[in-house]
């Protein structure tokens, strides 16, 4: 088996052997044995892929095809690049996390973990997939859980939310099956075969027209699952309604599917209509950075700050995506990531202090400082990294992208820029508030004083997310230069 | 000459915090508070070896101070940008690693005093350390990105300070406030540095502070609205060190950040960050000098005048001594931003560079002796008001020295610090311009005056009759007040003009004798009239200010200042803004999907007798519907 088919054989693996377990303690282990690995052999990834970047200059490393739907040229087709490495490795510690943090799981715990770990099959599938239709499969596979992890597992009105994730993302999906096609069916342009082949469409020159039509397709089918505004409104009531680690699965990794897509397949095949719609959706991204974080001011639910806070950090990876510059494209992926373990941290923290106090509502809450200080103090350190203070990774991948925006000269660019720049503000203004009311301050129930203390578990899951954070924040030369490398191929398709 | 040891300065505070952040809960308090000060105090001789080392051994070469950079790439942006991180060696950063390391250490000392039995002890000198770290990093910064990174540290850091009583509800929105009214200032230094960036090509200060360099020489070859793009990005940058100097009108953060712990206040908000927007507009100082002839330097002087008066004014109406510190803090460095506005560049035109860098350095000192003065006489009587103290003289009377020595400095008497440095100061100002020259005397006769109206209410005035009997302060105490009275009354004859300069050669700089007199009748007027009012029991004080009708109340409102912003943000932005937003995306955008997910039921509802139940006839409608749209639409597009 190759190193990357792993990937998708593992979960499906530990899938297979949850089926056979009994009771959530041999659920949470088998889970946590299987993640486990997957982060192992993430790990191990990054270090082959530098190891065969040394001797191999081709846009993809470790391809492998085989045939899959001959009649329609359909391939297994997998490989990847510095950027695709880097989110194979954010989704194994987001999943290891998350099964730590869903450790107590009450009801139906094996049922939990399975479709738990079908998501992230399909995130996996993707993350590796060059094939446009293996790709495409692999995004249902990781979408279709979320209703019933919603619906089953969820909290409040989760049918409701469940329905409306789903309905909206299906949606997207329809449009983006269009998108998907069009690229297809216009990829003999050059007078070769049909293909779903990305490097290869790469190397096609889709007839302008074409490129004009189904890029907004394309773009706006992946980018509803980036939050792009005004498409981001299943978003706060999906994460208010879904269970601890689903939250943290879907903001942290599915989430990205969007932007990567956006990135991987809207633009890099259809760049010319890249360069004719940019303006358009410029304008909705810098709008979505602006709004989301304004929106996330008066809300008063945690999840649904964070939800907010979400579309304003990953408007930031959509306008960093259309800046069409090395730079700001290293900043997108770097901001894909560091929002990924950002928000996954959030929601997990988000996950136990409702956990304790049962309320998410920031108004009941007070004084949580003096009662769970560790908690607290990682909410506010988290609070200080999701506002991009220096030293954490939002700073380095907001910076990546401010820079990048900035070389664009005309002026829509530069105020769209100055647009994105001041959410800066915005950002410091909806996490003290919260950091404020719900962690400082006397403490307001009497009841809150004598809440249980961190668990090894969550201790652990937290960690797990807390130190990437801090790694790329400090030391973030060797991520960005592995993800720099990989963007040359993009940019020269594009200029 | 090889000056990389001097990383380690900010290192060991940084170390310092690591240890003490993680294994808060295991180390105990005393010896927490000894692993503070064996930190800084490395740092400290440190300090003061590279400043031997540098003024004395090896840094002027052909009779010009270099400037060393030891750096390596942090970060890369595109082929030319990138963020180096390393350590720039010249005489204003080796100046400021002796106020930071001074004031640092001598906080620390206090601390372990003023802090005694608080239950957070240990995360407090953990707070210090990484303060400490990030002001260091500061100084020391290499290029415009690195000072941004330090400068939002250093920001983080006071914030969680000034909020370190969290559970006082006073002290959570005191440090809300103080973080995003300065985070709101460096989205403009963040755009100018971008702008900088973009347009010059760098970020590093040594290739931008270049006469000869390619920024300095070619600012008129982009401009926007009528002035040149650097000249933009100057006034931008100079935001983001007004917002953290603060500066008018991004001021009101600073009397609030009262609410941290005193040796806090001493440390951050009266001697060293906030002197960062100072630092900031000297170390860009070439630029802010050549550049569009120095229009944004004169933006400079004329704000730094206007907040050196409107906050002398405040100051005398305070009765919360903290916050007439906090002003007068904020009065000083509006004459250290004057001074640098009124500069020149060659030999003695500099005088206005060297006296702001000379009057940081003595300010500092004097400014924190007068903080720590203060928290000792808060320690004593539980009070932050001038009307709960008086005769305190009897019971405290090192502190009571110390305080009297630091408010005859910042008042200009001879001999002490003071005196020397506001004399360059007036002596730049008089050579330049004649209106700001005005400001600045009267700002010295109003310093005089509320700085004995806080003296005289504090230690003289009434007897009042204390529950407790007020006692002096522990050694730890008051024996960083000894040593920074002791600085405060000799710094004055250290020869700054020789080490400090914007050219980097060095002058004569000589007492100016009429202006030093006028200077110091001002301020003994101010002292007099103070004497008059307040030494002894009377109403003169009142029917002074009774004199100046509403016009005392605005002052003593401060202007109604944080009235306007509270308007501002909490009506307009928070409300209106952001509630708006909230409505609009429940109503207007969700309600538009929520329609359309209703309009499809009603459709289905009308449709359902199409469904078969047989899932293979969906999905093959579902794949065929969607070939046959592809199809179409590739048909007209591409035929």
């Amino acid at each position: 088996m190759d190193i990357l088919s792993l990937f998708v054989t593992v979960p499906v693996l530990t899938i297979i052997a949850l089926v056979f377990t009994k009771g959530l303690k041999q659920a949470r282990i088998v889970s946590m044995v299987g993640s486990l690995i997957q982060l192992g052999m993430a790990i191990n990834l990054v270090f082959a892929y530098f190891k065969e970047r040394a001797i191999n200059d081709s846009i993809m490393v470790f391809t492998k095809d085989v045939v899959w739907f001959e009649q329609f040229n359909i391939h297994y087709a997998i490989g990847v690049d510095g950027i695709s490495v880097a989110l194979l490795l954010l989704t194994a510690i987001v999943v290891l996390a998350g099964v730590f943090i869903s450790w107590k799981i009450a009801d139906l715990p094996k049922e939990f973990f399975i479709s738990l770990l079908v998501l992230s099959t399909g995130v996996y599938g993707f993350f590796i997939s060059i094939d446009l239709f293996t790709m495409f499969v692999f995004y249902e596979i990781a979408v279709i859980p979320m209703y019933l992890l919603i619906g089953i597992w969820g909290t409040g009105p989760k049918e409701y939310s469940a329905m409306k994730l789903t309905l909206m993302l299906m949606g997207a999906s329809a449009v983006l099956l269009v998108g998907v096609l069009g690229i297809y069916f216009n990829s003999n342009a050059d007078g070769g075969a049909l293909t779903f082949n990305i490097i290869e469409i790469a190397q096609v020159n889709i007839p302008f027209e074409a490129q004009k039509l189904f890029f907004p397709l394309t773009f706006i089918g992946f980018a509803v699952l980036g939050a792009l505004f005004p498409f981001h409104t299943w978003s706060p009531d999906g994460h208010a309604s879904a269970p601890t680690a689903v939250s943290m699965l879907h903001a942290g990794v599915l989430m990205k599917l969007g932007g990567y897509g956006v990135f991987r397949v809207a633009m890099y095949l259809l760049p010319e209509g890249a360069l004719h719609w940019d303006w358009f959706f410029i304008i909705l991204a810098a709008t979505g950075v602006i709004y989301g974080a304004f929106g996330a001011i008066k809300q008063k639910d945690l999840k649904y700050i964070n939800a907010y806070s979400s579309v304003s950090h990953l408007g930031m990876v959509l306008f960093a995506l259309l800046m069409l510059n090395k730079t700001a494209w290293n900043g997108a992926i770097l901001q894909s990531l560091s929002h990924g373990f950002m928000t996954a941290l959030f929601f997990a923290l988000i996950g136990m202090i409702y956990g304790r106090t049962h309320t998410r509502d920031i108004t009941k809450l007070g004084g949580l400082l003096k009662v769970i200080p560790f908690i607290s103090a990682i909410y506010v350190i988290a609070g200080l990294a999701s506002l991009g203070l220096p030293g954490f990774s939002g700073f380095v991948a907001e910076m990546n992208i401010f820079v990048g925006a900035f070389q664009n000269e005309e002026l829509f660019y530069r105020v769209a820029t100055i647009i994105s720049v001041s959410a800066i503000v915005v950002t410091a203004v909806y996490i003290l508030r919260v950091v404020g009311i719900m962690l400082m301050g006397p403490v307001k129930n009497s009841e809150f004083l004598n809440l249980p203390k961190v668990t090894w578990y969550e201790k652990t899951g937290i960690l797990l997310l807390l130190i990437p954070i801090v790694a790329m924040g400090v030391a973030p030369l060797w991520l960005s230069n592995m993800i720099l490398a990989s963007l040359e191929p993009f940019i020269q398709g594009v200029l | 000459m090889n000056f990389t040891y001097i990383i380690l300065i900010p290192l060991i505070p940084l170390a310092a915090f690591l240890l003490l952040g993680i294994f808060n809960q295991k180390i105990k308090p005393a010896v927490s508070g000894y692993i503070g000060v064996a930190g800084l105090l490395t740092s400290t001789l440190l300090s003061f070896y590279s400043a031997y080392q540098y003024f004395f051994v090896h840094g002027k070469v052909d009779g010009v101070y270099q400037t060393l950079v030891h750096k390596t790439t942090w970060m890369i942006f595109t082929d030319t940008l990138a963020i180096d991180m390393g350590v720039l060696v010249d005489p204003i950063s080796i100046m400021m690693l002796i106020v930071v390391s001074i004031i640092s250490l001598m906080v620390h000392i206090y601390s372990r005093g003023y802090m005694k039995g608080d239950e957070g002890y240990t995360k407090f000198f953990a707070f210090l350390g990484l303060f400490s770290f990030s002001m260091f990093g500061l100084v020391l910064a290499t290029n415009l990105f690195q000072i941004y990174i330090f400068w939002e540290l250093v920001g983080v850091s006071s914030y969680l300070l000034i909020g370190y009583y969290y559970t006082k509800n006073s002290a959570v929105a005191a440090a809300k406030k103080a973080f995003i009214v300065t985070r709101f200032a460096d989205l403009g230094f963040l755009i100018g540095i971008l702008i900088v960036g973009y347009y010059a090509g760098t970020f590093d200060f040594e290739t931008l502070n270049n006469p000869e360099g390619s920024a300095i020489l070619n600012w008129a070859s982009t401009s926007f609205m009528g002035l040149s793009v650097l000249t933009w990005a100057l006034i931008l940058m100079f935001i983001g060190g007004a917002g953290k100097s603060a500066m008018f009108p991004l001021h009101i953060w600073l009397p609030d950040a009262m609410e941290g712990p005193t040796p806090v206040s001493a440390l951050i908000h009266a001697a060293t960050m906030v002197v960062a927007g100072v630092y900031l507009v000297a170390r860009l100082f070439p630029m802010y000098y050549f550049i569009e002839d120095g229009f944004a330097l004169n933006i400079v002087a004329y704000v730094g005048a206007f907040s050196s008066l409107f906050a002398a004014i405040i100051a005398i109406t305070q009765t919360d001594i903290k916050r007439v510190l906090a002003f007068s803090t904020m009065s000083q460095l509006g004459y250290m931003m004057l001074a640098l506005g009124v500069s020149g560049y060659d030999g003695h035109e500099g005088v206005g560079y060297m006296a702001s860098m000379f009057h940081l350095f003595t300010h500092a000192m004097f400014k924190a002796l007068l903080f720590l003065g203060a928290g000792s006489v808060i320690h004593a009587v539980h009070s932050n008001y001038l009307k709960d103290m008086g005769g305190l003289r009897k019971y405290m009377p090192i502190t009571n020295a110390t305080f009297l020595i630091a408010a005859l400095a910042i008042s200009g008497v001879f001999p002490l610090s003071g005196f020397w440095s506001k004399d360059e100061i007036l002596v730049a100002a008089f050579e330049h311009n004649k209106l700001i020259y005005g400001v600045g005397v009267f700002v010295a006769g109003l310093t005089a005056f509320y700085m004995f109206r806080l003296y005289f209410g504090i230690f003289w005035g009434k007897n009042t009759q204390y529950k407790h009997a007020p006692h002096e302060s522990p050694l730890s105490m008051t024996f960083p007040l000894i040593v920074l009275a002791l600085i405060t009354i000799f710094s004055g004859f250290i020869h700054f003009s020789e080490y400090i300069a914007p050219d980097r050669i060095g002058f004569e700089a000589h007492l100016n004798i009429p202006l030093a007199i006028v200077a110091t009748v001002v301020g003994f007027t101010g002292i007099g009239l103070a004497w008059i009012f307040y030494k002894k029991e009377n109403d003169l004080s009142v029917k002074f200010a009774n004199a100046f009708g509403p016009f005392y109340k605005w002052a003593s409102d401060k202007f109604y200042f944080d009235e306007i912003y509270m308007f501002v943000t909490k009506k307009i932005l928070f409300n209106g803004v952001a509630g708006n937003i909230a409505k609009f995306d429940k109503k207007i955008v969700d309600g538009t999907m929520e329609g359309i997910g209703n309009k499809t039921v009603v459709v289905s509802e009308k449709i359902k007798g199409m469904q078969s139940g047989k899932v293979q006839d969906y999905a093959f409608a579902f794949i065929a519907g969607v070939v046959i749209i592809a199809l179409v639409f590739t048909y007209l597009w591409t035929s």
